[in-house]
């Protein structure tokens, strides 16, 4: 359906472009804008003018320029070159550009990549959407499978043997219409599924207070908001690094040249522990970087999830992380105050808050059309201006998500990282992964959630009384709370990404170390219950659990128990320096 | 290094008479073909030539602003030519050991800058994936900054700061000292909006520097045009991209001071009739500043580094002013000045629980600076955070009702602002002297809260004659 008219250019604000003489261009068509082609979306059309937003820096454009339809929607490339791969926002990529980026055109140059083709299926039966044509197989085994694309289906006429095969060559014949390894699909459109499917498996992250209090299920959603330096994209990269999906997307949407280098240099260096490949082969990463142009920026997030559903499709875990998507929403505003919209809140758009509702809806677990079971999580930064979590792009996002890890700047001043607050984070899967833990052999997994959150709420509730009255004027139990309380923070909680230990944390590990506080906090119960004072276990040495987590590797839970153990020991003999304490409350200090 | 862009110069023709000055714009009416943030030149009955660059083109009008403000302009009388290129400057060596207005025309009586080679002032972006990760440090002899919030090469590192706070004195004393492990070391410098007064302190303090032909100097000050304000950081920015990148030195660029930058951004946007965003400025100044923060890194297969150290004064000290958030946002850490810690005599008045340099974990450590720094370092900083709950509590229910270990945080706290972080300006010290008085700090806490610090690490250097633990 190609409608290509040609129009010209009659104004020029920046990533804005008017456009007269477009004939019957629709929203969301691809325009190319000036002798450059630089590549441009409809975003209004009427009273014969079309308003364009451009995806390149518009220098040098004049008013008269041409400008092409292209008859089609923003579309990305989809295909087994992208794993290990780095992209801009248009999903174009960016190893063969210079160092400095020109504006360049959307047409890749033809891709002389070559695949390595293995046939999935037979040439003759019946070959439905999603179904199984053939694989690319990849070193870090995220194998490319070739499905028949959605629109396309019918009898299978013709598949490839085992060959190398270029990216547009065809591989398949279905119903009368050519399959390649590479397909397109338009960014703004959900890719289909046949049905979506509960949520109860974890994404397991390797942090403890995501993967201990703050669960995401397989399928979910959670957004991260914080001021800036509170731990965002340290977070987010920690979730690339360790979180046990399939394949993983990380969308670098307006934020820092630096830190984009510093994740590729990270991943190329690090294994897979299931496979001992670079984790960057079962990675993509887009990397639209805020001085690259705004609108790229704006599409990044889109092209990033339609890459996610692509592996969803091919029945993989995909997991998709946007650090930022304030930066996305800023580009919505951007570009709406430039083109003279009446805004919303705070100069946002109206649209915002549905914007953002379908982006993070586009996550799933979900029978695939081809009948497999895939998933997209979507773990999305927001950076509210200010710190301030009232700012609409924050408060949206919370009412859409199923997660929500906040970051609190006094943790962070702190250096308590992961800065993640419990008095403002939420998971709403907790209950159904809390079920899914315990049948797969994690049985106590949910009680010591509920003892921890508990515990954390108690010595919060406990802190401000110190504050007016005194440490010493709070009862015994109080004062064993606040210091367990105290302990949970340091030894479970906090979490450095940069200890060679601790990075990421298995399951039994995290395990034993919430229960070696809670061991504590109970025989610390039982102590003063029997009359030990509690200045006396304050001021017991108990650093050795606050560094075992840094001081044993991440699946040793038995180093951790080693520590509790001595760390009771030592309880005991403070409690009891010449074993005369004993269990009576009643027998006075100077009988010893 | 070749950048795209579109330069079918051609023969530029006159238009005779703009339709209307705002501000610092002009709107000319009547155009055609003119392209987009082109250069435009403007002509004065009395000869006098400003340049402009054009802001928007729509149907046949021009809106370009005059670099050189529009003061003296009569619409009516000038003559306006379009040069169909962007603007751009000379590059090289000749910029350093001179001083140079804000758009690189000279202020100390010397020849201008001449050159074949140029660049378009306003940069292009650096392909992310040819982007090398900063590692090595940049030593500035001020403890509490190598000490606790390491600037690295590559790095951009604010400084925060609220009027009347010596944070010029500061940015100064870190181009004045800093070095890059024996490497040859070029400062530029673009100074925006400041008093003269205080851009004669700046030059007083970087004399040294410049006698060494290591530093160029771009000055703006209050009095000049506000469009000039916009430039000079991209002037700077575009000789030291080419000192780095062209030449491979480690460059670094003080910018000062932000805060007047955004001013004369939002004021062009008034004059413009955008529609304001918070406080007025406009709604794409997070990608403004990053358009000149992002000005900074390592290049892959290249030498060389652009470092920056941006200061802002923070309005009425409020650090969720879109000025130093948006900064904070885009940048790697900052450094934030106290005034109460000022008022203490406590000066640099850095406070550290502020202050973060996010490279520091690249920049420091095993082979880097000590292998002991990080630690330390953090060690430090966490104590002192606890250090600051204890004093809040102390004022609250009184220093005699608080326990041992919390009197010995207090005492910490102080040790570390009268031994660490206090400095003369004039003070240099070395990255040895700066630990060790970093352990001696730490001495004052008994060893068991000194969590963060592996049990090696503090075998090796708790001062044993310290009060002990
Ligand atoms: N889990 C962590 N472990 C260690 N340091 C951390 C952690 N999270 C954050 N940090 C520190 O905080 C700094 C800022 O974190 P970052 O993720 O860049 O913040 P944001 O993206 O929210 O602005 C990092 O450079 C690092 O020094
Ligand atoms: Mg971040």
């Amino acid at each position: 359906m190609n409608r290509a008219g040609q129009g010209r250019v009659v104004r020029v604000n920046g990533p804005l472009v008017e456009v007269e003489g477009l004939a019957a261009a629709a929203v969301a068509e691809v325009v190319e804008v000036g002798p450059q082609h630089l590549p441009g979306e409809v975003v209004a059309s009427g009273e014969g003018r079309v308003t364009a937003q451009v995806y390149e820096y518009t220098g040098g454009l004049r008013v008269g320029d041409p400008v092409v339809g292209r008859g089609r929607p923003l579309s990305a490339r989809l295909g087994p070159g992208l794993l290990g791969g780095v992209f801009d926002g248009l999903l174009r990529p960016l190893a063969g550009r210079p160092h400095w980026l020109g504006p360049g055109a959307l047409a890749r140059p033809p891709g002389g990549a070559a695949f390595h083709f293995l046939p999935g299926a037979r040439a003759g039966g019946d070959a439905g959407v999603g179904t199984l044509l053939g694989t690319v197989p990849t070193p870090s085994g995220v194998d490319h499978r070739v499905l028949t694309p959605p629109g396309v289906a019918g009898r299978l006429e013709w598949v490839a043997h085992e060959a190398e095969v270029g990216e547009d060559e065809p591989v398949a014949v279905v119903g009368g219409r050519p399959v390649a390894v590479t397909e397109e699909w338009p960014v703004r459109t959900p890719r289909p599924a046949r049905a979506r499917l509960d949520l109860s498996a974890p994404l397991l992250t390797g942090q403890r207070v995501v993967d201990l209090l703050y669960p995401v299920a397989k399928g979910a959603t959670a957004a991260v908001p914080g001021g800036f330096g509170t731990g965002k994209t340290v977070l987010l990269q920690q979730l690339v690094k360790w979180c046990s999906a399939d394949v993983v997307i990380f969308v670098g949407c307006g934020e820092r040249g630096n830190e984009l280098a510093d994740a590729l240099a990270d991943l190329g260096g690090l294994e897979d522990p299931r496979n001992g490949r670079s984790l960057l082969e079962r990675t993509v990463v887009i990397a639209n970087t805020s001085n690259m142009p705004v609108m790229a920026r704006e599409a990044s997030i889109y092209t990033g999830m339609t890459v996610a559903e692509l592996y969803r499709d091919m029945g993989y875990d995909a997991v998709l992380l946007a650090d930022s998507t304030s930066r996305w929403a800023e580009a919505l505003r951007e570009f709406s105050s430039r083109s003279g919209q009446l805004p919303a809140e705070e100069g946002y758009p109206a649209g915002l808050a549905s914007a953002l509702a379908a982006f993070y809806e586009r996550a799933g677990r979900v029978e695939t059309l081809g009948g497999a079971e895939g998933s997209v999580t979507a773990i999305g930064a927001v950076s509210p201006p200010g710190g301030d979590m009232t700012e609409p792009v924050t408060a949206h996002t919370e009412r859409f998500v199923r997660c929500l890890w906040s970051l609190d700047r006094n943790l962070a001043y702190a250096r308590h990282y992961p800065a993640v607050t419990w008095q403002r984070s939420f998971s709403r899967d907790a209950g159904p992964i809390g079920e899914w833990h315990a049948a797969s052999g994690r049985t106590a997994w949910g009680r010591d959630r509920e003892r921890a959150v508990a515990l954390l709420a108690e010595a919060d509730r406990l802190a401000p009384m110190v504050e007016l009255v005194g440490l010493q004027a709070l009862p015994d139990r109080e004062r064993v709370t606040l210091l367990a309380g105290r302990l949970l923070r340091e030894a479970v909680l906090q979490q450095s990404a940069l200890s060679p230990n601790d990075a990421s944390c298995g399951p039994a590990k995290q395990d034993a170390l919430l229960q070696m506080v809670l061991a504590v906090l109970d025989r610390c119960l039982q102590l003063v219950a029997g009359g030990v004072p509690a200045s006396v276990l304050e001021e017991a040495d108990l650093s050795g659990l606050t560094r075992v987590r840094d001081e044993v590797p991440a699946d040793d839970a038995g180093g951790v128990r080693e520590r509790l153990v001595q760390a009771l020991a030592s309880l005991e003999s403070l409690a009891a320096p010449e074993g005369s304490r004993g269990g009576s409350p009643a027998a006075p200090e100077g009988s010893r | 290094m070749n950048r795209a862009g579109r330069s079918l110069a051609r023969i530029p023709v006159e238009y005779r008479g703009a339709r209307e000055a705002r501000g610092p714009l002009l709107v000319v009416e009547g155009v055609a073909g003119v392209g987009y943030d082109e250069l435009a030149g403007v002509r004065l009955p009395s000869g006098e030539r400003r340049r402009a660059l054009v802001l928007e083109v729509r149907d046949d009008l021009a809106v370009v602003q005059v670099l050189e403000g529009t003061a003296g302009i009569d619409p009516a009388t000038v003559a306006v030519a379009f040069e169909g290129r962007p603007l751009e400057v000379p590059v090289g060596q000749g910029w350093l050991g001179r001083v140079w207005d804000g758009m690189g025309r000279p202020l100390d009586g010397g020849p201008p800058m001449l050159g074949a080679d140029t660049r378009p002032v306003a940069g292009s972006p650096l392909n992310p994936a040819v982007r090398e990760v900063p590692r090595d440090p940049i030593l500035t002899g001020i403890s509490v900054i190598d000490a606790l919030t390491t600037l690295v090469r590559g790095q951009k590192l604010p400084v925060f700061s609220s009027a009347g706070l010596p944070h010029l004195e500061l940015a100064a004393q870190i181009a004045a000292q800093a070095t890059a492990g024996g490497d040859p070391f070029k400062v530029v410098v673009a100074a925006m909006g400041l008093t003269h007064p205080d851009a004669a302190t700046l030059r007083a303090a970087l004399e040294g520097r410049a006698e060494a032909g290591e530093l160029a100097l771009f000055l703006d000050t209050a009095d000049d045009p506000v469009v000039q304000r916009v430039l000079a950081p991209r002037v700077a920015l575009t000789v030291a991209e080419h000192l780095a990148f062209d030449l491979g030195q480690h460059v670094l660029v003080v910018l000062a001071d932000m805060t007047n930058y955004c001013e004369a951004v939002r004021e062009v946007s008034a004059a413009r009739g955008e529609i304001p965003g918070r406080r007025a400025y406009p709604g794409y100044l997070y990608s403004d500043l990053a358009s000149l923060y992002e000005r900074c890194g390592r290049v892959r297969g290249c030498a060389g580094s652009v470092t920056q150290v941006p200061v802002l004064t923070m309005p009425a000290g409020d650090i969720t002013h879109p000025v130093p958030d948006l900064t904070g946002y885009i940048t790697e850490g900052q450094i934030l000045l106290s005034a109460e810690l000022h008022g203490e005599g406590v000066d640099p008045p850095v406070d550290v629980l502020g202050s973060l340099s996010r490279l520091m974990r690249k920049g420091a450590g095993e082979g880097r600076t000590r292998s002991d720094h990080p630690a330390i370092a953090a060690q430090l900083v966490a104590s002192l955070a606890h250090a600051r709950q204890v004093r809040d509590l102390a004022e609250l229910i009184g220093e005699p009702a608080l326990t041992d270990t919390d009197r010995r945080y207090l005492a910490f706290a102080d040790a570390f602002h009268a031994t660490l972080v206090r400095q003369r300006s004039d003070e240099s010290r070395s990255l040895e002297d700066t630990l060790g008085r970093a352990w001696r700090v730490a001495a004052e806490l008994p060893r068991r809260e000194l969590t963060m610090l592996p049990a090696e690490e503090v075998a090796a250097h708790y001062p044993d004659g310290g009060p002990g633990g």
